[in-house]
Order: C-alpha cells, then sequence, then structure tokens
C-alpha cells in the first residue's frame, strides 16, 4: 500500500520536474512542477467532442488504459514496501497487463478512421513490441542473480557490491531509462512536443482524445513515468532503513526526471525509420546483462 | 449396459438415419447426434478427470485382434476439449449452413453431416484407443472426414487445391505414425501400445529417440508445426466457417494429443527430446506469427495464428519434457501443465474468431480485410466477441490465453536458477521467442480487428452487412464464457489440469501446494489480478460516465488538419499499418510485390499490388513438386488423347506381364546352361 501511495505522490510532480528542467537548459524559468497536474484538472472539467466514426471502444479505451498502469503500479514494490499484490512471475502479469492498456489505445486510434491516428498506432505497436524483450531479458538475469521470480523477491535481496556488479546496475539502469522512454514515448524516439503528426506517435494516436478521457491519459503518461522511475529507484534502494528508502525514493525520481528533461533539451530525435535500429541496441545490451550476470553466478567455470 | 456401445450405437444410428431425411431434418438429427455422442463420452471424460480410469476390452476380429480400449485422464481432458468444440461447432454449423440450404445439393448435405458425426467419433476413438492398429483406422477416418468437411464448397477451384493438398499432406502424416507401429510391430509381434512400452523399455536410448521423431514428425503434420505447417494455411480458407475453427481448434490438436501419448509411452532420453521440441516449437511459434500479419485474408491470418498456437504449445512440451530429463518436477509440471492449459484456450478462441470471421464472410460477402470496415457497428456482437477472443490470443490478462502463457513463462523463469549452461541459453533464446511472440500477435490482432471492424468502410461492399441472429451468437457466447471463467478463475482449471499432467510423474503427483513453490497460491494472486483489473476498469468506467453526464458532449467529424473531405480511402489500411513491420522482417520472409509507379508526363493508373508468400513451403514443397512436374513433363508426349494409343499401352502392358515370366524362366535356365558349362 504504500509504495502504491509513494507512486502516486511521485506521479503528481514528475512532469513538472521534467517541464522545470527543460526550461532551466534553455534558459527560461519555465512553470511551477505542479502546472501539468492543473492542467490535467483543468482538463477533467471541460465536455468532450467525440468523433460521428468513433465507436465504443473508443470511449472504453482510455478507461482500460489508465486502469493497466494502475494494475502495474499495484504490482510495484518500492524497496522493503512490496507491492499491494505480489507473486512469483509478478513481473509477466506487469508487462502484459500494461500491454492489455496499450492494446486498447492502439484500436482505439484504428478507430476514429483518422489515416494520422492509424499511422501513430503502427509505430506504438511496433516499438513496444521491439522494447518488450529487454525488459524481459533484463527481469531474467535479475531473478538469475537473485534466485527470486517476482518484483519484492529481486528488488529485497539484489545487492551490487562487487565492481561487476556496479557495471551491472549502470547497464541494467541504462537499458531501463531507455525503455521508460519508449514506453512513454519521449525524446530519442518519439517526441512529445511537436505537432506535426508524421513525426509523433503517442501524441498523435490521441490527437481525437479529449476532456476527461484525454486528462486520464495525459495523467497515465505521468504515472507510467512514476512506475518506471519506481522500478529504477529499486535498483538502488536494498539494504537502507524504512525512511530512508523514501528518501531515496523521491531522490531517484527526481534525478530521473532531471535526466529525461536533460535528454529531452539536448538530444535530437531520431529519423522514425531508425528507432528500430535503436531498440534492437537495447535488446542487445540486455543480453550483455544477461552473460554478465552468468558470469557473476559463475556458470562459465 | 457399456457406455462403449452406446457410443458406437448412437453414431452408427444418426449415420444410417441421416440420408433418409429432408435437408432440415437432417441438420437437426445431427444436432442431437452430436449432443448424444459428446453427452455419452463426456461421463467417462469426466469420471478419468477425477482420478478413475474407464478401461474396455472389445472382442474384434481376427485382423485386429482384441482392442484395449482406456480412458485415462490425458484422453479424457482431449476427448472434453473435443465434444466442447463439436458440440459449439454443431449449433454454430447448424446456423452458417442455412445460408447454402436453397443451392447446396441434398446429397452434399448429407456428406457434410455424415463426416461431421464422423470426425467426432473418430477423434474420440483416437482418443481411447490403445491399439496401434484400430488407431490407424481411426486416424484415417478423422482424416477422410476432415476432408470432406474442408470440401463442402467443392465448386471453388482453390477449395479443390487445398483439399488435395490436405489429403496428401495428412497420408505422409499416416506414414511416419504408421512406420512407427510398424517398427514396433516387427519386433514385438503385436500392435498394441502397450507393445510400445515394453519395446521401449528393452530397446537402447537411440532407438527410441528414432522411434519417438518418427510419430513425432507423423503427429506434428497434423498439428502444423513448422515446417510441416504447409497444408494449413490452405485448408483453413477453404472450409466453411464452422469446419475451420473446429479444424483449427481440435484436429490439429489430436497431433498434439499423440505427441504426448507418445512422451507417455517411450521411456526416451527426454532431456534430448525436449530441446529438440522445444527449438522446433520456438520457431513454429515465431515463423506462424510472423506469417499471420502480412496476411489479408482473415481466416489465412487466423490459420497462420494456429501455427503459433501450437509453437506456445510445444514449447509447454519441451519444456515440460526437459524438467523430466532433469527430475525439476516443478518444470515439468509447470510446462505440461501450460501445454494443455494452451490446448483447451487455444480451442475456445480460435473457434470463437473462426466463427466470427465466419460472420463476417457471411454479412459482408469478402475475406479480404483491406475491403471491410466499420463492422463494429453494424455486427457489434460479433465484434464485441472477436475482440474478447482477440485479447485472449494475444495472452493478454484477465482472459484465458494469460493463464497458459504465464505458466510457460514461470516454468521458464522457474527454470533459470537449476539449469545449467546450454538449457540457460536455450532458455533465454526461448523466452525471448515467446516476449516477441506476444508482441508479435499484438500487432496482428490490432490490425485485424481495427481494419476489420473500426474505422469507416473500406470498399463498397455487395450487399449491406447486418448482425446475425442470436442462434449463432449463443454457441459463440457458450465459446466465450470459459475464455472469461478461466482468466478469473486459475486456481480451479490448474487443480483439473493436475489429474493429465500427474501421468508424467508416473504414479506420484506433484504437490502443488509445496513450499518451495506454491503454484495454487500464485493462481489466486493471478486471479485477484485480473479481478482487481475488471473491478478497477469497470469502477473507472462508472465515475467516467457520471462524470460525462455533467459536461457538454458533443460529436463532430474526425479531426483531420484542416482537410475536410475524409472518407474511407483516407484512412490507414491494414497494409500500411504493418508496413514498418513489413520493411523489418522482408529479409525473413518473402512477400511479392507488384508495382505500378507514376511515369512519363502523363502518368496512367498506378497500383500496387503485395502476395504474401510461404518461403518455407516454397523451399520444402513447392520446389519439389516443381521437379517431379519437370520429370514427369518428359513422358507427357505418352498422354496424347488417342484412344488407339492407349489401347497400344494396354496391350503392351499385359503382353510384358505375360512374357515378363517367361523371359524370367529363360534367363535363369539359360544361366543355370552357362553355370553348368
Amino acid at each position: 500500500m504504500i509504495s502504491l501511495i509513494l507512486i502516486l505522490t511521485a506521479a503528481m510532480f514528475f512532469s513538472g520536474i521534467v517541464i522545470r528542467a527543460r526550461s532551466i537548459a534553455s534558459g527560461r524559468k519555465g512553470p511551477g512542477i505542479f502546472q501539468p497536474v492543473k492542467d490535467i484538472l483543468r482538463q477533467l472539467k471541460k465536455g468532450s467532442v467525440f468523433s460521428d466514426t468513433t465507436s465504443i471502444i473508443f470511449q472504453i479505451a482510455p478507461v482500460i488504459y489508465f486502469a493497466s498502469i494502475l494494475m502495474g503500479i499495484c504490482i510495484m514494490p518500492v524497496g522493503e514496501y512490496r507491492g499491494l499484490i505480489s507473486f512469483d512471475g509478478d513481473f509477466v502479469f506487469f508487462a502484459y497487463v500494461l500491454a492489455a492498456g496499450k492494446f486498447f489505445m492502439i484500436i482505439a486510434a484504428l478507430d476514429t478512421g483518422s489515416s494520422f491516428e492509424g499511422m501513430g498506432a503502427s509505430r506504438e505497436a511496433l516499438f513496444s513490441m521491439l522494447a518488450e524483450p529487454a525488459f524481459f531479458i533484463i527481469m531474467g538475469s535479475l531473478a538469475l542473480l537473485t534466485g527470486n521470480t517476482s518484483f519484492s523477491g529481486i528488488f529485497s535481496t539484489l545487492k551490487f557490491g562487487s565492481h561487476i556488479n556496479i557495471a551491472l546496475g549502470a547497464l541494467t539502469t541504462f537499458v531501463l531509462v531507455m525503455i521508460a522512454m519508449i514506453e512513454n514515448s519521449r525524446m530519442p524516439v518519439d517526441d512529445s512536443r511537436t505537432h506535426l503528426e508524421l513525426t509523433m506517435i503517442h501524441e498523435v494516436m490521441v490527437l481525437d482524445n479529449s476532456g476527461f478521457d484525454l486528462a486520464l491519459i495525459m495523467h497515465g503518461v505521468n504515472l507510467k513515468f512514476a512506475m518506471y522511475g519506481a522500478l529504477i529507484a529499486n535498483l538502488f534502494i536494498p539494504g537502507f532503513g524504512e525512511y530512508i528508502t523514501i528518501l531515496i525514493f523521491f531522490a531517484i525520481q527526481v534525478i530521473f526526471a532531471v535526466t529525461v528533461g536533460a535528454i529531452e533539451s539536448f538530444m535530437a530525435r531520431f529519423r522514425m525509420n531508425h528507432n528500430p535500429q535503436f531498440i534492437f541496441i537495447l535488446s542487445s545490451v540486455s543480453l550483455l546483462i544477461f552473460f554478465a550476470v552468468l558470469l557473476v553466478i559463475g556458470k562459465f567455470s | 449396459m457399456n457406455i462403449f456401445y452406446l457410443f458406437i450405437a448412437g453414431t452408427a444410428a444418426s449415420l444410417v438415419l441421416i440420408p433418409f431425411f429432408s435437408i432440415r431434418i437432417k441438420g437437426i438429427i445431427t444436432l442431437a447426434a452430436v449432443t448424444f455422442i459428446t453427452a455419452v463420452s463426456a461421463y467417462p471424460a469426466v469420471l478419468s478427470l477425477m482420478g478413475s480410469n474407464t478401461e474396455f476390452l472389445f472382442a474384434g476380429s481376427i485382423v485386429t485382434g482384441e482392442i484395449p480400449l482406456r480412458i485415462d485422464a490425458l484422453s479424457g481432458f482431449f476427448i472434453l476439449v473435443i465434444n466442447f468444440t463439436f458440440l459449439t461447432g454443431a449449433f454454430y454449423g447448424f446456423q452458417y449452413l442455412k445460408a447454402y440450404l436453397s443451392r447446396v445439393d441434398p446429397v452434399i448435405y448429407s456428406l457434410h453431416c455424415i463426416s461431421f458425426i464422423l470426425a467426432l467419433s473418430s477423434l474420440i476413438a483416437i482418443c481411447s484407443i490403445q491399439n496401434g492398429f484400430v488407431f490407424l483406422i481411426a486416424w484415417e477416418i478423422m482424416a477422410l472426414s476432415a476432408f470432406i468437411l474442408v470440401m463442402f464448397e467443392h465448386y471453388r477451384k482453390e477449395t479443390i487445391r487445398a483439399g488435395i493438398n490436405y489429403i496428401v499432406q495428412s497420408h505422409i502424416c499416416v506414414l511416419f505414425i504408421m512406420t512407427g507401429f510398424i517398427w514396433v510391430a516387427v519386433k514385438m509381434n503385436s500392435f498394441s501400445f502397450d507393445a510400445v512400452r515394453n519395446f521401449s523399455a528393452s530397446s537402447p536410448g537411440i532407438i527410441n529417440l528414432g522411434l519417438f521423431f518418427c510419430f513425432f514428425i507423423g503427429f506434428s503434420i497434423k498439428a502444423g508445426f513448422v515446417p510441416f505447417h504447409t497444408w494449413l494455411p490452405h485448408a483453413h480458407p477453404a472450409a466453411p466457417s464452422h469446419i475451420s475453427g473446429i479444424m483449427s481448434g481440435v484436429i490439429i490438436k489430436i497431433g498434439i494429443y499423440g505427441i504426448m501419448r507418445m512422451l507417455l509411452l517411450i521411456q526416451l532420453d527426454y532431456l534430448t527430446a525436449g530441446y529438440i521440441i522445444l527449438i522446433i516449437s520456438v520457431m513454429s511459434g515465431l515463423y506462424g506469427v510472423m506469417l499471420a500479419i502480412i496476411q489479408h485474408n482473415l481466416k489465412r491470418l487466423l490459420a497462420y495464428h494456429s501455427i503459433e498456437n501450437i509453437g506456445i504449445i510445444g514449447m509447454g512440451i519441451g519444456l515440460g519434457c526437459i524438467g523430466l530429463g532433469t527430475g525439476n518436477r516443478m518444470l515439468a509440471f509447470l510446462g505440461f501443465s501450460g501445454a494443455l492449459l494452451h490446448v483447451l484456450n487455444h480451442s475456445l478462441f480460435k473457434s470463437l474468431l473462426f466463427y466470427a470471421a465466419g460472420n463476417v464472410y457471411q454479412a459482408a460477402g469478402t475475406m479480404n480485410i483491406e475491403k471491410l470496415g466499420g463492422l463494429i457497428k453494424r455486427m457489434p456482437g460479433t465484434a464485441f466477441m472477436f475482440l474478447i477472443a482477440a485479447l485472449a490470443i494475444c495472452g493478454l490478462p484477465p482472459f484465458n490465453g494469460f493463464i497458459s502463457e504465464f505458466l510457460i513463462y514461470s516454468a521458464m523463469f522457474g527454470g533459470l536458477s537449476s539449469a545449467g549452461l546450454p538449457f540457460l541459453l536455450i532458455l533465454v533464446f526461448s523466452i525471448l521467442g515467446l516476449v516477441i511472440i506476444g508482441g508479435l500477435a499484438i500487432i496482428c490482432f490490432t490490425k485485424a480487428f481495427g481494419t476489420v471492424f473500426l474505422g469507416i468502410p473500406r470498399a463498397a461492399l455487395e450487399r449491406e452487412p447486418v448482425e446475425m441472429g442470436i442462434g449463432r451468437l449463443i454457441p459463440m457466447g457458450a465459446v466465450m464464457l470459459p475464455i472469461v471463467a478461466i482468466g478469473i478463475f486459475p486456481d480451479i482449471i490448474i487443480q483439473v489440469l493436475s489429474e493429465p499432467v500427474n501421468l508424467f510423474f508416473g504414479g506420484s503427483g506433484f504437490n502443488f501446494r509445496s513450499h518451495e513453490f506454491p503454484l495454487l497460491g500464485i493462481m489466486k494472486s493471478v486471479a485477484r489480478c485480473s479481478l482487481g483489473f475488471y473491478l478497477l476498469a469497470g469502477s473507472l468506467f462508472l465515475i467516467r460516465r457520471m462524470i460525462m453526464k455533467r459536461r457538454i458532449v458533443s460529436a463532430g467529424p474526425t479531426w483531420g488538419c484542416g482537410y475536410a473531405a475524409t472518407g474511407g480511402k483516407l484512412q490507414y489500411t491494414a497494409s500500411s499499418f504493418i508496413r514498418n513491420y513489413r520493411k523489418l522482417a522482408e529479409p525473413l520472409l518473402s512477400i511479392e510485390i507488384r508495382k505500378k509507379g507514376v511515369t512519363g508526363i502523363f502518368p496512367k493508373i498506378v497500383s500496387q499490388e503485395s502476395h504474401p508468400y510461404d518461403k518455407i513451403e516454397g523451399i520444402f514443397i513447392d520446389r519439389f513438386l516443381n521437379l517431379i512436374g519437370r520429370v514427369t513433363d518428359i513422358f507427357s508426349f505418352l498422354q496424347n488423347g488417342n484412344l488407339q494409343y492407349y489401347i497400344l499401352y494396354g496391350l503392351v502392358f499385359i503382353m510384358l506381364v505375360m512374357t515378363g515370366p517367361v523371359l524370367y524362366d529363360i534367363m535363369i535356365s539359360f544361366l543355370g546352361f552357362i553355370d553348368r558349362l
């Protein structure tokens, strides 16, 4: 329960920090860190416009998308604090329930009959499929390293002590950050700020959503970021006391948010057809992690 | 009264009755017969799943000898799966065939009904017969009746092609299985399954492995493992939809039954067999879904997905074998139970998908998804059930497909800790495989559902599509019910599965309440997660509805970037939806693209066509066929259409037959003469 509250709290200011970091990097002062949440509250109060082309799918998709992310957060532990539900293999459920949400967003985009949204849906389907193997290989490596197959089991016993392990931790963090960027449609893969339809993925899928639905989708992105932030934070938390865990958790969330802001400020977006190569790199790095784990636990000897 | 006699009597009576009635009553008799047969055979099947086997010894004849019948938990499980799909298939098919009633020849209709009943009873027989010889007879009846079922629309060219392709390949399959049984019979002088067991107990490992793979190849032609799958994507689209659903749902599963039965009978090196099965299965899964994505024909797309799902089932079997080989009972239990559960799950969602596709076919008159669109508004019931089945087949929670894939994932991740280096590498390879299969399945079904049911129609159809009657939606709903139920109550289904899976442990059962791996507890947690997902989504939806009531909601056109004249043609098509994927996967596939680009100052009509083709079929089947064709072409001058020549050939043949022995005698005596010299 505590982990759930922690992540929900982090989601409140995460995007704010990203935007603030971006503003400072470009020499502006920027809005307050709660501005995105205020925008969402504002959005909740607005009415909606639905396209004539759409069906019930378009209406239920944002709800299911949001529910899938909440479900993912329920499973995610924070250090010693277990998730709401924890069982062996829960990360499989985590990945698949998020995929269920994505499935609905993709078909909702196709439901509008718009050529732009179809384009975004096509890219989303492909890129998230390509990013999935990296996540599973990393979880497999961590499972192998710790001998546990649940999120809380893995993260409560994970310790990056020796030199190889530190390298492992760095690589894992890199891959997880990149997966988070892909899953949230951020900079090297997608640009959430442009409004040129041809270059977007996630933004272009939600062109027709408005009002309550749009607010759900926008807050879904915040939640997803905080959730991946928690996943990354978990790599570093184990072994500290209860209250320090919370401190470290928020510190890492802030660092992660600043990193996202920095990446968005200083990197250019890839050409769309180079994205698959980039995502393949993630899978190969995760395989590297796997072999490093084999080395660490002495399977090669 | 013995239940086996009741079963035979029911089958025989219906077969005799069907030809004598009018076309409408034929269907009703078939329904009654199918209900009767399923009810009768379900009784021993349910008993076996509760732990008591049913055995019976038929007197048989001089040719066959005594025929032992035995329904153990594995048979019982498959019989129940077969029964359920046939029952819903019969009720759905009864409605589906109404569209043909006015133009179909009553003889064809009778033949269809008879084959339907024969297919059902022969499948049940295959599951219970314990004698190789009679097993082959039942197998042949099943193969032939399935052939007749496929050939229902025999006047269409592609149906004939597909049917002949199917019947040839299913006989290659019989050939391998027969070789296996004869191999044993030559050594043991008996066709019974016990002989197979005794043979394997007394012969060295390599022989057993050879025998097993002889059976495995035979059964995997039926099941559709790559590279033996090539008949499947032809036969399924050609058959009427209820038959496609049944073929894909259960007839190919009989191959899986065969493989599992042989695993029980032959004591082989499980580790090696497991590795081979696992690798073949991952390949099948990947190849199936990779080709499924690029298909334009909805039923063909579903057929390729059957190959993918057979791959997932095979992965479970392979992991189970590896578990047996390494003595890792947890791995073995998870592997086999995942495989068996996926057999059940696939029979459910695949038949439902084919039934939905059948509705679309009869409503819209085409299976080309590029021409469809927006059907959800016309056919909401069909669309809803297609969506549920699509989510389930992608393995997404909270539906049944997730449960079986979760079991297989658990096997793989659980196996990581205890594995040696080679097994670890194979495990990572299969984890990667299953993840990619899942992701590709999502691309495939978002494409299929999105283009068929969503958006606006992409082409003018011959007639306005309308929703099918309640007579079809009820059997479809009956299939959908367990899809949802298994997702919510996985802990119950896992206890049912423990009975057949425990056969593999030879007596001592697996304790799934054990402390090191509390499977039952895990399944309960999964169930809680599924329920939680329903609750969350449901309550969010209610909140949304309450809020939306107080907001101004208006309707407008889809945002078109300022371009108002949006129509069906501006939508993303299925081909454009998968274009990025196609570009990535192009080196592995073979897609023929015919393009007419813009040329000259006054360009003519521009067009592009893409025809997906099966690379493995090209290499393994078509190349050989071309070779045979070229060789036989040399002799084509013999077939010149002149009756005189044909009579001459006959004459020459008779003369050869008569003079052959005489010449042989002369030669022998000549040789004797030289010898004496």
